[in-house]
């Protein structure tokens, strides 16, 4: 491969441009990324990320970077998104944090070849699957929570032995470009790259060949990414937003449920890809529930939202405008609906009477806008729920277990949750993912290891007993094919089925 | 509507309808399967003699007694794979219901191969069937009496709207491919399998890719050369060399080339007689295109052993012959190693020893088996250590394919995904993430609500921790501490709220 040209200096004024705010950021273009792709590359075959002990230092070096900077980044996504300290703490930093000693804890275990259940003919040979990393690996974050977005699958790729290039979203631009200054301080500088591409330019990175790619965003993007990926079959892990759909039972704890959704809908501004979309409400408790939901509200942030330090903003001008538009053209507010332009500021919002056409219902809500719809029972949500794209969550609130049992196996999502909302998608222990039109593959604790890792199956023989294994080879005769048939269903009583082979 | 919208569409109301659901007619379904095989065999051995040339033999050993196998393991383990899988929990969902529950993707659709053409295009339909999706079945419609036996066999024993048979050739796949699928599981080539997953990306549907590539075999000086060659000869020229696992090129030092070839002929004339031609054992090309192509690959190397070929002759009414094949000292340039040979030539390539081996077959694409043949552990190691492939066997070929609890499946350039036991039954179901909670114990949640305070976050990255696994005794008394905590930490909220 020719070597890319150097940047002319047209490129640089180009590579350093100023947002509408007027606040630099540095920008990577493909062709730049082709040369931190050949030092990962060589790093890689030079076999950096395959010891255990490089592998454990590397996360440990991660936990450090988030313990010695926590201020940077609460200050950064403050400046981002005007994310209260508690949600950076909380859902960014402690998250990343706890799965990287997670998987410091049970990175032995997990590099460990498996051994396998053996049939009959294998009894005296090894069968294992053994853990190897893939190469080089793209992680795309969005900028809904971009630093857990980016680290997480980083912990997932570092601990199954790969190198990675990192590519935290141009649209939290302050804290993309902590992690640009941050990540080559802590992490190996040849394995590790933060690259900041724009979203546009993402499928021209894709198609430089990596090994895996993972990409976090909404659809549009993620059908781009992969069919860029197709055209270098590149194996990839997508995690698309979509509606969440939430059904609110008659039978149920309306204060409870309320405080529930409320926290789940508003926090980081509704700017969630795991936050409840819109609200299918049994039309017995509605009026209860959206009273429910503003005395929350008032709990939460106060008289005034924009006062609360609590309470955050919008990302971009574009997400604001998106997000003001569905809201003045669908429903009735019942509560908020305020905006101010110029902080990119939305009252928490809870809109009635929308109806299936409007546009809130069109797209996903990336914004504190929260659509109340009225179902009679659960048969119709669940008709509903199935009309739309499966979606990343589905979520539940009722007393009444075989309403749950039902909302569970009638629909289909990458997750689902009863009485609670978005818990399932922190969990360790859980895989997270989507399904159908919000993904594909998962992530999370072991879920995050098997991803970036290829399972090798390994049979290690002997030479011997070729006296058992004359029976496979040519010329064959029916006196032998019965004699491995027999054998074969004897095995199938006891342990799966055999050749003898 | 096309045929093929009708299939599918056909299909998605019989999945919609939810019958493919139920246990116990996934096991019905596997049943009738079972029935076809064991009724069907003779069917299905002649439609492989005129397709391939396989003897009845060969056909049961190498594509229906796997099959059966499969078929015996899916129903005995289904209820195990199919029932929520449980999971560890952190101290905060300790009273929660956490578990792992498989979930049928939908419209699954197989397009299956020519090689072994029941064997690849019915164990994903177990897999499908199993994982309880409805599946769009294509056979290769380069095997045309094997497509037909399974267009009209099929519909016979398994439900015909949920598991429809499609034929055809090219037009009739990308006619498919417009539709839209829930999975799609391909075998084949990586330029077919690039095209199958640009189709699918534009609807988002995930694929399984099992591909091939140039398998390379290692053959050791240290090890038992004859037993060795036995098994290379065995696993090469199966099937005419058609194999997507067959040892593609041989790896040697010079020193034991000449003993290679001596083994190599001994063992094919033990096999397929002096004249394999004549042979009932012994397979044929597929077809005129793949013949010439293999035939093209002799061009520029030496010739060892065999080399005769035959278009076609019609008294004996076999065609398309080709002698099993050994070429030496083979240059990296030669014609026979740009591409995947699938045909009865085995070139062998001189290495100075295993790190020259291992340089080379670094060099190449990751390939779908790797073979290395040695009676030393530690050559063993390296190879396991050092180089990547989708699986990879020591001292034989092809058999780890037997072995249902080993994944298989490729990596890189040979393919994505795996199958074959439970993997299948995974890799056609969607692992849904399930938290069941109550509507009580809101005292322990009132940390995360805002008004944020700093005290309510003191007191949540206490409870975030590393996942406990305790024993029920543990996990009452954790609890009954966990409600005193709460309390407590209400009672300072609450106290702190009013000071503010």
């Amino acid at each position: 491969m020719s070597t890319p040209p150097s940047p002319s200096p047209a490129r640089w004024f180009r590579a350093l441009r100023r947002t509408r705010l007027g606040e630099p950021c540095l920008k990577t273009y493909p062709l730049e990324c082709v040369d931190l792709l050949r030092r990962a590359r060589v790093a890689f075959q030079a076999g950096r990320t395959l010891k255990e002990n490089f592998r454990l230092a590397q996360l440990e070096a991660v936990v450090r970077m988030l313990e010695e900077h926590e201020c940077d980044f609460v200050d950064a996504l403050g400046r981002d998104l005007h994310k209260p300290r508690f949600e950076t703490v909380m859902s960014e930093l402690l998250l990343v944090k706890n799965e990287a000693l997670y998987a410091f804890s049970n990175l032995k275990k997990w590099m460990q070849p498996q051994h396998v259940e053996r049939n009959l003919s294998t009894t005296l040979d090894e069968c294992l699957v053994v853990n190897e990393p893939l190469g080089v690996v793209l992680i795309a974050g969005t900028w809904s929570s971009p630093v857990q977005m980016c680290l997480v699958p980083l912990v997932g790729a570092i601990a199954a032995g790969n190198c990675a290039i990192i590519n935290p979203s141009e649209c939290t631009s302050h804290t993309s470009e902590l992690l640009h200054r941050l990540i080559p301080l802590y992490l190996d500088n040849e394995c590790f790259h933060v690259i900041l591409a724009g979203a546009s330019d993402l499928p021209e990175v894709v198609e430089l060949k990596f090994d895996h790619v993972f990409f976090t965003g909404n659809r549009e993007e993620g059908n781009r990414i992969a069919q860029a990926a197709a055209r270098t079959l590149t194996p990839v892990t997508l995690i698309l937003g979509g509606k969440n759909p939430c059904y609110v039972d008659c039978q149920c704890d309306i204060a409870t449920t309320a405080q529930r959704l409320a926290w789940a809908r508003f926090h980081n501004a509704g700017q969630s890809l795991v936050a409840p979309d819109y609200i299918l409400c049994h039309a017995d408790v509605k009026a209860r529930l959206v009273q429910a939901l503003k005395c929350c509200l008032m709990q939460f942030y106060g008289p005034d939202p924009r006062e609360s330090r609590s309470f955050g903003r919008m990302v971009n001008l574009e997400i604001f405008n998106r997000t003001r538009d569905m809201l003045w053209r669908s429903g009735k507010v019942a509560m908020g609906g305020q905006v101010i332009e110029a902080e990119k500021y939305i009252a928490p919002t809870i809109l009635t009477d929308v109806a299936e056409s409007d546009p809130i219902m069109q797209q996903d809500v990336f914004g504190p806008v929260l659509p109340v719809l009225t179902v009679n029972n659960e048969d119709e949500a669940i008709a509903f729920i199935n009309k739309q794209e499966k979606p990343l969550c589905v979520y539940a609130y009722s007393n009444n277990s075989k309403v749950i049992s039902r909302l569970m196996s009638e629909t289909s999502s990458g997750s689902f949750c009863s009485n609670d909302s978005i818990l399932q998608s922190l969990m360790v222990a859980l895989p997270f993912g989507g399904v159908g039109a919000s993904g594909t593959g998962s992530y999370h604790g072991r879920y995050s290891f098997d991803t970036f890792s290829h399972r090798k199956s390994c049979l290690l023989r002997g030479t011997r007993f070729e006296c058992v294994t004359y029976l496979r080879y040519p010329p064959y005769e029916d006196r032998n094919l019965s004699l491995m048939t027999w054998a074969s269903t004897l095995s199938q009583k006891s342990q799966g089925w055999c050749q003898i082979l | 509507m096309s045929k093929e919208q009708q299939a599918v569409a056909c299909a998605r109301r019989a999945f919609e309808t939810g019958r493919s659901k139920s246990l116990e007619h996934r096991i019905r379904q596997l049943k009738n399967l079972q029935r076809m095989f064991t009724e069907r065999q003779k069917e299905i051995a002649d439609a492989i003699k005129k397709d391939l040339n396989k003897s009845e033999v060969g056909t049961q050993l190498y594509e229906t007694l796997g099959l059966e196998g499969e078929i015996s393991l899916a129903i005995r383990k289904l209820k195990e794979w199919a029932a929520p899988r449980s999971v560890e929990k952190n101290l905060l969902t300790l009273s929660d219901t956490v578990y792992i529950k498989p979930e049928p993707l939908g419209v699954v659709l197989i397009i299956g191969a020519w090689n072994y053409p029941w064997a690849v295009t019915i164990q994903p339909l177990i897999g499908a069937i199993a994982a309880g999706n409805a599946a769009v079945i294509k056979p290769s419609e380069v095997c045309v009496h094997t497509a037909k036996a399974m267009e009209d066999l099929l519909p016979i024993y398994i439900d015909k709207e949920l598991y429809p048979v499609v034929t055809g050739g090219v037009p009739e796949t990308q006619e498919l491919l417009r539709q839209r699928f829930d999975h799609i599981f391909y075998t084949g080539n990586s330029v077919v399998g690039k095209l199958i997953m640009e189709a699918a990306a534009k609807n988002l549907t995930p694929v399984t890719l099992e591909l091939g590539g140039k398998s390379p075999c290692y053959i050791d000086k240290n090890c038992d050369i004859s037993i060795a060659c036995r098994r290379v000869a065995w696993g090469k020229y199966t099937n005419c060399g058609q194999t997507c696992i067959a040892p593609d090129y041989i790896l040697c030092e010079p020193s034991i080339q000449d003993r290679v070839i001596e083994e190599i002929k001994k063992s094919i004339k033990e096999f397929y007689t002096d004249n394999p031609k004549t042979c009932t054992d012994y397979g044929r090309i597929i077809n005129q295109r793949h013949f010439k192509r293999i035939m093209a690959m002799l061009e520029d190397s030496t010739i060892a052993v065999g080399g005769e070929n035959d278009e076609s002759d019609s008294f004996l009414c076999f065609s398309l012959f080709t002698s099993p094949t050994v070429l030496r000292d083979v240059k990296p340039e030669a014609k026979v190693m740009q591409e995947e040979i699938f045909g009865p030539l085995l070139p062998i390539l001189s290495v100075s020893g295993l790190d020259e081996a291992i340089k080379f077959i670094n060099k190449g694409e990751k390939p779908l088996a790797l073979y290395v043949f040695t009676s030393d552990d530690k050559v063993i190691k390296r190879m396991v250590d050092e180089t990547s492939s989708g699986g990879l066997l020591a001292n034989d070929c092809l058999v780890h394919y037997s072995v249902s609890s080993l994944p298989f499946g490729g990596v890189g350039n040979s393919g994505m995904g795996c199958y074959h036991g439970k993997f299948s039954f995974d890799q056609l179901s969607h692992l849904r993430s399930c938290l069941i909670k109550q509507l009580k114990m809101e005292g322990v949640n009132s940390m995360r609500y805002p008004p944020h305070t700093p005290k309510k976050l003191g007191w949540a990255r206490f409870f975030i921790l590393k996942t406990v696994d305790l024993g029920w005794v543990g996990r009452m008394a954790l609890l009954a501490v966990l409600a005193v905590v709460a309390a407590v930490v209400l009672q300072v909220s609450h106290r702190g709220g009013e000071e503010c």
